[in-house]
This record gives structure tokens, sequence and C-alpha cells, in this order.
């Protein structure tokens, strides 16, 4: 007996020292590696972060300079290299300055209505009964609530600014998500696992995050990159309404709001073409990085998910 | 020997049912007064039809479901509340195997990851590397590999989930198993293993099975003792062999000719049941099995038989029964 034991004890170092070795989490990121598309939209998203956060500290003109000399200046142009505006501003500048403004509210706002999204999901969905029945309720008060009468109320309770749109965009943002997690919850929770978890007496606040969480999670990512275009893209509707960044302060929203009056041209006679391409190649380069990014975390996360290289 | 370990008095359990959109709530009593001594180390058989209430009965021992009334004992010890944090011990002795692996193992997780779980659980062992060990040991005495490890259950066939979920019920050391139909969901070959692990492991772990099934071959080739359940009663406990060879409940003799069989001389003459099993909203006054019932008599419309001695080996509630003796 003991020298069965003893050699159980000395294959399992044998063994163990031959599984893929690494934590969950190691493998899940060795998974995103190899996933090219994830990774290049990893890649784009933290250059456009870098460019916007830190570009406007090595630039010496602030977004609302006005170049007087320079009016509807076409790119690469003497010291305008994306060229300027009606009244000057520089176009280059004020990319920086909007990135700013725009990726923080479309991260903030979609990461923060995805979490409560989640959180009041699982709970209607595990807890049931009135609690689901209350929940519920709420949300289907919220869907009704007609946006943009809302929206013309608020903006003058609270006034304009990046908080008050970020918040906005989170209040009205999470009942999506918690109706999806909420229909995955009810269906999981009554999965063989989770009895079986609950005959060993595993408390529920560990089914939550051990059973149900687990497979919940790479659907909620998909929502999130979905949801962080909808709120780049609310951003200039509800900035143009009032509610949000008011000119001079850039955001790639309101810069291609502001450019629809030149899209067939100017009275004096300029094309200003260039105002509308830059933010809007660059609202869709954002867009289009994180849903890859999204694809990208959510195979990873699925053992199913077998890379093909 | 004879020690029950487990008894049932008088346990209920009924569900409300609401039949149309404008309609009251109706109650359905999925089982009803079941009472049920299980011995140590005995594998005692529930068998019937779909919907006759063996895996409510089931769920309810195990600590699911609640009872909506009646009380049961393990070890005697009452634990008809087993949702208290003091059962936490009989939570640990009682397990259950699910019916279907292919939804009892969570797909997110490793085998080892769903083995070691049950042990964090109730604090065995005392650090990662010795749990490893008993998940390993375990693994093994369910005819399974170290290198099965560090998979997923989706990489596993239909009758190596079944031994994965065997394997986590058996790693807290188990006295008592619940086996919800642990075969129906598999091939018929790999029942056949897994009956047979499950053969071994009843010996070398000296436990007490309580198997649920519908395949009454299952049964036989498992049980010692079977109580055969309808409409959420149980009307027959027998001894195996004398349950298959003289079936004292005629509703049990139904269920017998059932059975297929391969050889044309063996077969037995269809024992007539006639008309439809009664809807459980609507149960039949006296004995459920009555409208179906070849040897029905006035009494058995009146009221409900009660499970009584027939001879050493059997039990059953039948009042036809009773007059012959």
């Amino acid at each position: 007996m003991a020298f069965s034991l003893k050699r159980k004890y000395d294959d399992l170092e044998q063994e163990i020292s031959g599984l893929p070795v690494g934590s969950y989490s190691q493998l899940v990121f060795k998974k995103f590696l190899k996933h090219k598309l994830a990774c290049l939209g990893a890649v784009v998203l933290i250059t456009l972060i870098i460019f916007t956060f830190f570009g406007p500290l090595f630039v010496e003109t602030a977004y609302d300079d006005m170049d007087f000399s320079a009016i509807f200046a076409p790119p690469l142009s003497e010291n305008h290299f994306l060229g300027t505006d009606e009244i000057g501003h520089d176009v280059f500048v004020r990319i920086m300055y909007g990135g700013r403004i725009s990726l923080l509210v479309g991260i903030v706002s979609s990461v923060v209505s995805t979490i409560i999204g989640l959180i009041i999901g699982l709970i209607s969905g595990f807890l049931g009964g009135i609690w689901d029945e209350l929940l519920m309720r709420f949300v289907d008060v919220m869907l009704s609530i007609p946006l943009f009468p809302v929206l013309l109320i608020l903006s003058l309770v609270f006034g304009s600014g990046v908080f008050s749109i970020i918040m906005v965009l989170t209040v009205f943002g999470w009942m999506r998500v918690t109706r999806l997690v909420r229909g995955m919850t009810l269906s999981l929770r009554e999965s063989e696992y989770v009895m079986a978890s609950k005959t060993m007496g595993q408390n529920q606040v560990m089914i939550i995050l051990k059973h149900i969480l687990p497979n919940v999670i790479p659907i909620v990512i998909v929502t999130t990159t979905l949801n962080l275009s909808y709120a780049i893209l609310s951003e200039s509707s509800l900035s143009y309404l009032g509610l949000g960044i008011q000119p001079p302060m850039p955001s790639w929203g309101n810069m291609l709001q502001g450019s629809m009056s030149y899209i067939l041209g100017t009275s004096t006679g300029h094309n200003p073409w260039w105002l509308t391409f830059f933010p809007g190649f660059l609202i869709f380069i954002t867009v289009l990085n994180v849903n890859f990014l999204g694809d990208g975390l959510r195979d990873a996360l699925d053992p199913k998910f077998v890379s093909e290289s | 020997m004879n020690n029950t370990i487990l008894k049932t008095q008088d346990l209920r359990k009924e569900f409300q049912v609401r039949v149309g959109f404008l309609q009251k709530e109706r109650k359905i009593t999925a089982v009803d007064n079941v009472n049920l001594n299980i011995l140590q180390s005995e594998t005692i058989g529930l068998v019937g039809e779909s919907g006759c209430g063996k895996t409510t009965l089931g769920r309810i021992l195990a600590g699911l479901l609640s009872p909506t009334s009646g009380r049961f004992f393990y070890k005697e010890k009452e634990i008809t509340e087993i949702g208290k944090k003091k059962n936490k011990q009989i939570r640990r002795e009682i397990q259950m195997v699910f019916q279907d692996p292919f939804s009892s193992l969570n797909p997110r997780m490793t085998v080892s990851d769903i083995l070691s779980r049950p042990l964090k659980v109730f604090k065995i062992g005392k650090n990662a590397k010795e749990r490893t060990n008993m998940v390993l040991e375990t693994l093994e005495s369910v005819g399974m590999k170290s290198e099965h490890m560090s998979r997923y259950p989706h990489e596993f066939s239909g009758g190596q989930r079944q031994r994965i979920a065997v394997a986590r019920s058996l790693i807290v050391n188990p006295d008592f198993i619940i086996l919800d139909e642990p075969t129906s969901a598999l091939d018929v070959s790999v029942q056949a293993q897994i009956l047979n692990l499950l053969l071994d492991i009843k010996n070398n772990f000296q436990l007490t099975m309580l198997l649920i099934t519908h395949d009454l071959s299952v049964a036989r080739f498992q049980c010692d003792r079977i109580a055969v359940m309808y409409m959420g009663r149980i009307v027959e406990i027998s001894d195996k062999e004398a349950l298959f060879n003289s079936p004292a409940h005629p509703y049990t003799r139904i269920l017998l000719t059932s059975i297929p069989r391969t050889d044309p001389a063996q077969r037995r003459e269809k024992a007539v049941s006639t008309g439809e099993v009664p809807s459980l909203l609507n149960p039949p006054s006296g004995c459920y099995f009555a409208p179906r019932c070849p040897l029905k008599m006035d009494i058995c419309e009146r009221s409900a038989p009660e499970l009584k001695r027939v001879n050493k080996h059997q039990t059953c509630a039948c009042f036809a029964v009773e007059n012959k003796r």
C-alpha cells in the first residue's frame, strides 16, 4: 500500500510537469495571442489611447486656437497636418483632443453600464421570484421612457459636460445587458451542474461566481463592444441636442456633426472633405478594432474554441 | 448489516400548476406520502414510468427540494430541513449523480477544477497538492487517467463524462449516493460499463445507493431491493428476486411484461392494462391504479390501499392482493 501510494506521488510529479502549463488566465492569454485580428485590435486601440491622451502634451496649439490666415486649409498644408476648419481650428489637434473625450465617454459608459446590467441581470435571474419581478418591471419602465424629451430636461438640470453625458449613456444603456444576462442566468440556474453544486451545499455567491458568471461573460463581452460603438455615436447626437460636449471643445462626434453643413461644399467654393473624413475614419477604426478585440476575448475564454493554427 | 440508513415518513411534495391563462392555480402531488426505509449498504431501485415522481423523491432526499409535508431521517437524525447550515456534514455524506452527463459538468471548468470544487467546499485536504492527489486517485478509481485532469468536459464521450460525474460525487467520501437515471442518456454498450463501474464502486467503498431508473433490466442488474412507484405513490417494495419471479402488485406485473424479450419461447403473455395513466391534476379517488387494473374491486374506487407485507420478501399496496392471502 505504501509502495503504491509512493508510486502515485511520483507519477503525479511527472504527469503534472507534462500538463499544459499555466493557470486558467495564462491559458486564456496564450489563446488570445494566437488570435491575430484580436491582437491587431488591441494594438490599434492602445495606440489610439496613447495618441489621444498623450499626444496633446507635445503640441503647442490648443484645440480652440484659431489660425485666421488658414481657413479651410487642406491636409498636408504648412503648419496644419490634417488641415483646418471654417474658423481656422487645426484638425489634427482637435482629433487628438476629441479622441480623449470620445474614447473616455465610449469606454467608461459602456463598461459601467455593462457591469450594472450584469449585476442586476445575475441577481434577477438567480434569485427569481419577487426580485425578478420587481427588477424586470423596472427594466421595462426604463426601456419605455422616451429618450429625447428626457435628455432635453436632463441637459437643463445637469448642464453639459463629459460627466453628464457619461451618466446619461450609462443610466439608459444597461437594460439590454440585464435582459440578456437574466435570460441566460435563468437557464443556467436550472442546469444540472448548478444542482450538483447545490447538493454539496455550495453557497449562492460561489455558485454565481464559479458556474454562472463564467458562462455569461462571453456574451457580455460581445454586447459591451456593441455598446461601445453605440456610445461613441450617441455622444455626437446628444451633444447636438445640447447635452454633452459643447463647441469649441471637440469630440469626434461633434466634429463629424459640425462638418455636416459643408458636406456638399461651401458657399465660398471650398470642398472640405477632410472635416468629415478624419473624425469619421477614426470612429470607424475604433469601433472595428473594439469588435476584433471582443471577438478575440470571447474565443479565448471559450474552452471549446481551438484556433486553427 | 440491517441498519436503516435513511427513512422517510409520509413524505409529500406538491407543486402549484397553472393550467390555463385565466384559471386558478391547481396543485399536483408529485410525491404522495412516501414511506421508505433504506438499509445500510444496500442498493435500492426506484422504478416507475416517466412523471411518476421518482426524480422528485430523489431530489428531496438530496436536499434540492424541500418536502411539502412529512419528514425524513438520515442515520436517525431528522434532516427534513436539509438546507440548514448545521447539516453540512450530511450534505457531504449524501451525494447525487445526475441523468445527463452533458449538462451536469460545467463546460468552462477543467476536470480537475470540477473534482476539486467539492473538496474546497467541504474543506477536505490540507493544500493544493494533497487535493490534486485525491483528485487523481478518485479519477483512477472510476477508470480515468491522470492526463484527463487538465481537459474540459467537451473533450470526453458521454460515458467518460458520466465517470467524471460519478467521481465528483465519490471524492468527498459519501455514504449514500442517489443515482438519477445514471445510464439513460448513454449508449447501450456504455451503459454496461457504467453499471459495472457502479457495482465495483459500491463494493469498494461500502456505499448505499438509491438507483432511480425506468429501465427494469438496469434495476435487476444493480439492485438488492426495488420500489415501484406509480403516480407519486409507492405501490410495491420487494426483494429483487421476488419482484421478478412473483410480482405482487398488478402494476408491477404489467411493467414486467413490458420488458422486451429476445427469446420468443420466453415471451410472456401480455398483461392487459386498459386505459391511459390518469392525470395528476385530476386523480381518481381511491387507488390510482384502479381505472387500469385488471383485478379492480369495488373498494378500490373508494379508498387507497396502504403498503402491507405480503410475505417475507415483499410489501405491496393492493386490496386484491390482501384479499388473496
